[in-house]
């Protein structure tokens, strides 16, 4: 069945630019804050996007381009913003992004910075190329989470010992929650972690008695210097995998390649299967026992499986957002019995069919339809004809479910039109378990609103 | 922690009313490396012609600048919905390399056949004006094939601040008036437009039930709930009545010019400025007696209505000090009058555009030792807001986490709101929702106020 026709203007875009990936990554940094180098608009817009999703300040700089540095070239402006956010920030790293604009007209952001030389109590200044033409958010995110890596960890010999049991984790775009619960768990591990970004604390404090100019919180400068010294390197996302097969460089690929040090890719975990293979890594890794708790946690998702296994078997599902979650999303679904019979993304890696083949079973793959580049209008076509039971992914799908007349789960980023949205938990054993009593809830609550009789029991 | 420093060169944007003695710069593009409140000339081009709901509103740019405008604005329709869809030519790098005239135009043809609107508004953004693309030529050819209005927005970001983007957003809508216009010149007795209104949450059909009662005819709104056709008459009204006056006061002028329609500046916000419009629109006509009267009598209703409601809000808000930042500096004006009406007291004021003359009137306006500012950034309201030790800010969006990290009340008041604050039915909501969020006792067990106790 064609499900999807082509288009050529994209109609309310499930995807974002990639500065605001990159932007991201800088506010889970310690001390660090972004600049983007090229129009004020677009980090106001960014800015706007990430407040309404985090509900905390979401600083981005912009180098506020006028027509004259259109024709003449942004060097002096970004330098000019160099030093006016050093004087008001005083920030540890300045993470400069580009945009479309500044990377069309070539300004060679490198050189200039190059030519401001270097400075001693100066920010860290690390560049990276994000032009919105060529990627998404997500695409963003990786890039500047290598280039912040690259910069930290320069070619050369080690001067120092290796720390074998530190392992570099990085997570992807999670949700604060996630983050927290990642950390969780190395901790209970007793093994360190290096987890880059890590913007849990900053885009979610507590309420302040002063103001801050940056926030507390994030990936400590000194610890990501340290990474080259690390025992392993995960990196979170059957997409981002595919991609460093393909040879492309990812911050853990950059490790793997400077300093050797072993790089362990993988989904997303999310489910019981995933986090299976989430945790025998983390053991192989750290030759350490999975702790009681998880297996308390793995036990009782297990049950709870059982419990609502007719509430959920092959009910119909659209998942939708950024590749990896979607990848990883469809897997966890397609454990419990849901048919998530369109897989959409904006993102166009290439990589998210490979990715579903690889995790869905042979049996349901027939009945999986697969998009990527897609928008949400086309979604909503092709999912019209699927009738799906619900929906699940970010709050931008709201206006398919209300036209389609299907509940939303709201999972992911941007989560717009709810509060908490950084607090979902979404991966191991307990966020499976939260998603699970969501999606389950969310089923009966619809077939209590919709019967005619309305049962106050299940 | 160290003090939050100005920085020197926005120094002449920072006016301290009692101790400063200089006229406050505006205009001046903001400064590389703040972070700006203010948007881009597209957004100020999108704000205006947003609410036009038979439209097709295609954004021409790489996929950013129309993601995150998606759906953003609470301006209603009555009818279609077309413009609450966000559509983009979602440039790629073969497009920028090559140019995206192609793309554009089989964009149109191919959305113009879908959606069937009955104009269509192309936005060009910041690349755009780089790859030198001529969207002008593109819109000329997809209109004459397909015969509706196809209008270029030239609102390239980069090209100045968002009063450009009016400006842009006013020489579109002239251009769609002037070619839609009905033969004849012939006034219509007892006619307005209103400009500068966009039906956030309803306002629109607020304003036009005063003037219906006041028994004048509204002939077009410029924007709110707009339609294209709407624009047909829009010429041969007697009056335009202009509100947000940064937006829209240029359309005005051009109309004048070219039509002969002369305009007043209004508000429709707090009791007193929309009794001030009502007024004001009414002695334009005063051969009609019957009219002042109407509106005399209709102002006392709607008051008589709300001031018992207001009163008792007013007995808890009394004292409280509020801190303002919006866009254009006439809504402050309307604010700082509102907000005295409750009883508090207006500490921090300023705005994202105001002009040389707004920035004299809000000085006339504000009590001693408030602090105005221009193009203000998120460490500067800060700074201030806890120096003055604000009980509420009133802004957007953006400003509204620096607001609650900070443990103060935050009223939303820009186009991102979903309820009327025009009006006098809006004053209410206005005073509920102030009161609402500075009576919340939440504010007793955040630090700050905490541990000042
Ligand atoms: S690219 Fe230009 S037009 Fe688009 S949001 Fe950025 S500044 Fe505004
Ligand atoms: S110009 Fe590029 S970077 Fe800026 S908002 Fe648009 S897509 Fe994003």
């Amino acid at each position: 069945m064609n499900t999807a026709k082509s288009y050529t203007a994209t109609r309310n875009a499930c995807k974002m630019c990639t500065p605001l990936g990159a932007a991201l990554v800088f506010h889970g940094i310690e001390g660090a804050i972004p600049l983007l180098h090229g129009s004020q608009g677009c980090s106001t817009y960014m800015r706007r996007y990430l407040i309404s999703h985090f509900k905390e300040p979401v600083d981005i700089a912009s180098s506020n381009f006028s027509e004259e540095t259109a024709i003449f070239g942004g060097g002096a402006n970004l330098k000019l913003a160099i030093e006016n956010l050093t004087r008001q920030y005083s920030p540890e790293m300045i993470g400069i992004a580009t945009t479309c604009l500044s990377e069309t007209i070539g300004d060679d952001v490198p050189m200039i910075l190059e030519g401001m030389g270097r400075m001693e109590d100066r920010a860290e200044l690390v560049h990276v190329s994000t032009p919105s033409y060529s990627g998404t958010h997500m695409d963003g995110f990786h890039h500047a989470v290598r280039a912040v890596v690259e910069h930290c960890n320069p070619e050369g010999p080690r001067t120092r010992h290796r720390a074998r049991k530190t392992v570099n984790l990085f997570p992807g775009m999670l949700s604060n929650e996630d983050l927290r619960h990642l950390k969780e768990i190395f901790e209970d591990l007793g093994v360190r972690l290096i987890l880059l970004p890590d913007y849990s604390e900053r885009l979610e404090g507590p309420s302040w008695v002063e103001y801050h100019a940056i926030q507390k919180g994030g990936t400590p400068i000194k610890d990501i210097r340290e990474m080259g010294l690390s025992g392993a390197s995960i990196e979170l996302g059957t997409i981002l995998a595919g991609m460093v097969e393909k040879g492309e460089k990812t911050a853990g690929s950059v490790l793997k390649e400077r300093f050797d040090i072993p790089l362990v890719s993988m989904g997303i975990p999310m489910g019981v299967k995933a986090t299976d293979r989430f945790f025998s890594a983390l053991e192989e890794i750290t030759a350490k026992p999975v702790p009681e708790k998880y297996k308390r946690q793995r036990g009782r998702l297990i049950d709870a499986y059982v419990d609502g296994n007719k509430y959920v078997s092959k009910k119909r599902a659209v998942v939708y957002g950024e590749e990896d979650f979607v990848a990883a999303m469809a897997g966890f679904l397609a454990e419990i019995g849901i048919i998530p019979v369109l897989c959409a993304s904006g993102g166009r890696s290439g990589f998210l069919k490979q990715a579903l083949n690889q995790i869905l079973p042979q049996n349901i793959q027939g009945q999986v339809h697969v998009h990527h580049g897609m928008d949400f209008t086309q979604m909503e076509e092709a999912a019209g004809k699927l009738s799906p039971d619900f929906a699940i992914g970010n709050s931008k799908g709201y206006t398919l479910s209300r036209n389609l007349k299907i509940p939303l789960v709201r999972a992911g980023f941007p989560i717009h039109d709810r509060v908490g949205g950084a607090r979902i938990l979404h991966i191991g054993y307990k966020g499976t378990q939260q998603l699970f009593d969501t999606i389950v809830n969310t089923l009966l609550q619809n077939r209590q609103d919709t019967s005619a009789v309305g049962y106050a029991y299940m | 922690m160290k003090p939050i420093s100005i920085l020197e060169e926005r120094k002449t944007q920072v006016f301290r009313k009692g101790s400063d003695e200089f006229d406050i710069s505006c205009d001046k593009k903001s400064l590389a490396g703040s972070v700006s409140q203010r948007a881009c000339v597209f957004c100020g081009s999108r704000v205006v012609l947003y609410p036009i709901a038979d439209a097709l509103h295609l954004v021409h740019g790489p996929i950013g600048c129309a993601s995150y405008t998606w759906d953003i604005r609470g301006a209603l329709s009555s009818g279609p919905e077309l413009h609450r869809m966000s559509f983009s030519t979602d440039l790629s790098e073969t497009d920028i390399i090559y140019g995206g005239e192609k793309k554009l135009e089989k964009a149109l043809f191919e959305l113009i056949d879908i959606y069937r609107p009955k104009a269509a508004f192309v936005y060009a953004t910041c690349i755009v004006g780089i790859i030198g693309d001529d969207v002008a030529a593109v819109c000329k050819k997809v209109e004459a094939k397909t015969g509706i209005p196809v209008l270029p927005v030239h609102s390239e970001g980069f090209k100045g601040t968002k009063k450009d983007g009016y400006k842009a957003a006013c020489d579109a809508l002239f251009n769609l008036m002037d070619r839609t216009r009905e033969e004849s010149p012939e006034k219509i007795p007892l006619s307005i437009n209103i400009l500068g209104e966009f039906n956030i949450g309803g306002e629109t059909w607020i304003i036009k039930d005063y003037y219906k009662r006041m028994g004048i005819e509204v002939l077009s709104v410029m924007t709110g709930d707009g339609r294209v056709k709407n624009f047909g008459s829009s010429h041969r009204a007697c009056l335009n009545v202009v509100q947000c006056s940064g937006s829209l006061t240029y359309l005005a002028q051009k109309m004048e010019a070219a039509y002969g329609i002369p305009f007043i500046r209004v508000s429709y916000f707090g009791i007193e400025d929309t009794s001030q419009a009502l007024y004001d629109v009414a002695s334009f006509f005063s051969d009609r007696p019957d009219i002042m009267e109407k509106t005399a009598a209709l102002v006392q209703e709607e008051v008589k209505a709300i001031l018992p409601e207001l009163q008792e809000m007013k007995t808890d808000l009394s004292g409280k000090r509020a801190a303002v930042y919006v866009g254009g500096a006439f809504k402050a004006f309307s604010l700082i009058k509102a907000l005295k009406h409750l009883g508090m007291t207006v500490v921090l004021v300023g705005s994202q555009t105001g002009s040389k003359e707004d920035y004299a009137l809000l000085k006339d306006m504000c009590d001693p030792g408030t602090i105005i500012l221009d193009d203000a950034n998120p460490l500067e309201l800060a700074k201030y807001v806890l120096e003055k030790d604000a009980h509420l800010f009133i802004g957007g969006v953006k400003e509204r986490p620096i607001a609650y990290k900070l443990g103060l009340g935050f009223c939303d008041h820009n186009h991102e709101r979903k309820i009327p604050l025009a009006g006098f039915e809006g004053m209410i909501n206005f005073a509920r929702e102030v009161h609402e969020t500075v009576t919340s006792p939440v504010w007793d067990l955040v630090p700050r106020k905490a541990w000042n106790r």
